[in-house]
């Protein structure tokens, strides 16, 4: 039972991460579809780091910061030039997989420092409700989160009143760039301790979904990334204990789950419309 | 410090020079990428982006590699117009490359009269079929369809590698997962005897030519064009907006199961689990090159297609690893999204 509580736990961590990243995102407004792509730069160069260093924590900076890296491009692209939200985040994972595809070919099948385990549990297990919690609170309760949500919902307004939109904008997009990349170094030097061409399987899709699903709450977060740690474990698990479905078959089961929750929770369009950033995906010029 | 200046019309001159300059920049970046990481740059993007339009036979492999890219640009072109945002194109290829396979390998003994066309009517409606899930999931429970047709994709992939290592495997394959080789006739005909041209050659730009004309002259075309760029007037105008999300999901999942019909049959010749490699993301880029205009998905398929021929020459002469393909059109479409601020901006210095 603890076993099974501490898999589905470990299973959340990487999409409680990246989640919780693109929930700050999305709350100032801007929809960055580059999860994916971010998380494998994290992987990659978290992976890279250790091995090559042997120094964890310098292997978690450069993690997060090829995340923030990949970031940055988004956000110049989306905030400063005007391009299209969907479009550049789509690119940003189409050349997150190819660079840590090129650069990992020499990574396949060795083997790295892993995060070490205190009391069986991984420190990022931990970390990564602490960090929630503080984005919770943060959202919540401060008054810089006040601004930061204020800009999500009415940024003409918030132009008006002073606050500087687009700065906050690109913090907030370097903060889910970070946040993407600490959850590629969680999968690559603790969950499934290698590097492997698309390790992060979909994840950061998984991610985004994750953040409809909680209606932009962080609270509703933490649910939902466990229902998805859980389906991913009995993924696993049913194939463990040897139950005759293909594992191919088996394989396909977090993304059916992913696609009917989606399905659920979007049914009722008046909740969605009800806590979504007003402005989501819209671009924003500054007059004059 | 960079500033914009709205043009108020967009420029035209602009709309077709963005896609040049982006290409030019791309080759740039590309190289500086590469420099930083230790390889000649100008070698690597000659060898990427020139070397394989004079190798033997390098026209027809691009022809052969545009023929899929440019069918599901087209129809990403009229859904994204529509701002419809199928993104699992991907799948549909591979749920058409699935039927046209399953078809293939029930009838062994079929005329190439009999077999080709029902592999073409297969795919087709496997592919859009896969995709009115898509549509069905927004219209009727309003689930995002970004998020819904990537979810499938996956699903698919995991359905492949199903088929191909179980119900489907060849028995007289030494348990390599893959199907036993399609009738001859499956393959279809050639457009030059002993070539591997096959029909989706032709087929290819006939859809561009249809598309073309559906968006440009239909009442069809323009309602497209106005849910994209004028959600509300389109409302108002009293268009069915559910009607022309199935539509657009049809139509582009359609052309992906084709594309995925032709590439299986008329070029691999089996079913693998490699026989879907990442054209329905590729064909993405390729509908945004070409400026989600069918005209324009011509060129931009096959400069597409060389990104893939590059990898391959990448990996033989330099021994990269062919995901240099992957890097090299992400850039691409990170300039073009970039340099497109030109079409509705000024760029001023102040």
């Amino acid at each position: 039972m603890i076993a099974l509580l501490l898999s589905v736990l470990a299973a959340a961590t990487p999409l409680l991460l990246a989640a919780t990243g693109e929930l700050v995102v999305e709350r100032v407004a801007v929809l960055n579809l580059g999860v994916e792509g971010m998380m494998l730069m994290g992987a990659i160069a978290g992976f890279a780091v250790a091995h090559e260093t042997g120094s964890l924590p310098l292997a978690l900076a450069a993690a997060i910061g090829a995340g923030m890296a990949l970031s940055l491009v988004f956000a110049v692209l989306t905030l400063t030039l005007q391009a299209n939200q969907t479009a550049t985040g789509l690119a940003l994972t189409i050349f997150g997989r190819g660079f840590s595809a090129l650069v990992g070919a020499g990574y396949v099948g060795i083997s790295a420092p892993t995060l070490p385990k205190l009391l069986g549990i991984d420190p990022m297990v931990p970390l990564a409700l602490v960090i929630l919690a503080v984005v919770a609170w943060f959202l919540a309760r401060t008054h810089a989160g006040l601004i930061l949500r204020a800009i999500g919902d009415q940024h003409d307004a918030a132009h008006v009143l002073g606050y500087k939109v687009i700065r906050i904008r690109y913090l907030a997009v370097l903060f889910g760039g970070a946040m993407a990349g600490l959850a590629g170094a969680y999968m690559s030097l603790a969950y499934t301790p290698l590097w492997a061409q698309d390790m992060i399987a979909g994840r950061g899709w998984v991610a985004l979904a994750l953040v409809t699903f909680a209606a932009w709450r962080p609270f509703w977060l933490l649910v939902g990334a466990w229902l998805f740690g859980l389906i991913m474990y009995l993924s696993l698990y049913v194939q463990a204990i040897g139950v005759p479905i293909p594992s191919a078959l088996l394989s396909a089961l977090p993304y059916l789950g992913t696609v009917i929750v989606l399905v659920l929770i979007s049914r009722d369009g008046r909740r969605i419309r009800l806590h979504r950033p007003a402005m989501l995906g819209r671009p924003f010029h500054p007059a004059g | 410090m960079l500033r914009l200046q709205a043009r108020g019309q967009p420029s035209r001159f602009w709309a077709w020079a963005s896609p040049v300059l982006a290409l030019a920049l791309t080759a740039l970046f590309s190289g500086a990428l590469f420099a930083a990481m230790g390889r000649p740059p100008v070698l690597t993007v000659s060898t990427f982006l020139i070397s394989p339009l004079f190798a033997p036979e390098g026209l027809s492999a691009l022809a052969v590699k545009a023929a899929p890219l440019v069918m599901m640009g087209v129809g990403l072109s009229l859904a994204y117009r529509a701002n419809i945002w199928n993104i699992g194109t991907e799948g549909q290829f591979t749920l058409g490359a699935i039927a046209a396979a399953g078809l293939a390998l029930a009838l062994p003994d079929a005329p190439m009269g009999l077999i080709v066309p029902l592999m073409m009517i297969g795919g087709t409606l496997a592919g859009a079929l896969y995709a009115l899930i898509v549509a069905g999931l927004r219209t009727r429970f309003n689930a995002n369809e970004i998020l819904t047709s990537l979810m499938l994709a996956y699903i698919a992939h995991y359905l492949l590698i199903y088929l191909v290592t179980g119900p489907w495997r060849d028995p007289e394959g030494f348990g390599f997962p893959q199907t036993a080789m399609f009738s001859d006739a499956a393959a279809g005909p050639r457009l030059i005897e002993g070539s591997n041209l096959h029909l989706g050659l032709i087929a290819a730009p006939v859809v561009a030519l249809i598309a073309a004309l559906v968006l440009g002259r239909t009442v069809l075309g323009f309602q497209f064009r106005v849910l994209g760029q004028a959600p509300r007037a389109a409302r108002f105008a009293g268009f069915d907006e559910n009607r022309l999300v199935w539509l657009a999901m049809a139509i582009s999942g359609g052309l992906a199961g084709l594309a995925g019909m032709f590439e299986v049959t008329g070029t691999q010749g089996q079913l693998t689990p490699a026989s879907a490699p990442g054209y329905g993301f590729t064909a993405i880029i390729v509908a945004f090159l070409g400026r989600l205009n069918p005209a324009g998905v011509l060129p931009a398929g096959l400069l597409l297609a060389l990104t893939y021929l590059g990898g391959d020459a990448a990996q033989m002469r330099l021994g990269m690893s062919n995901a240099i393909t992957f890097i090299f059109q992400g850039i691409l479409l990170f300039c073009l999204l970039g340099c497109d601020v030109l079409i509705l901006h000024r760029v001023k210095w102040r």
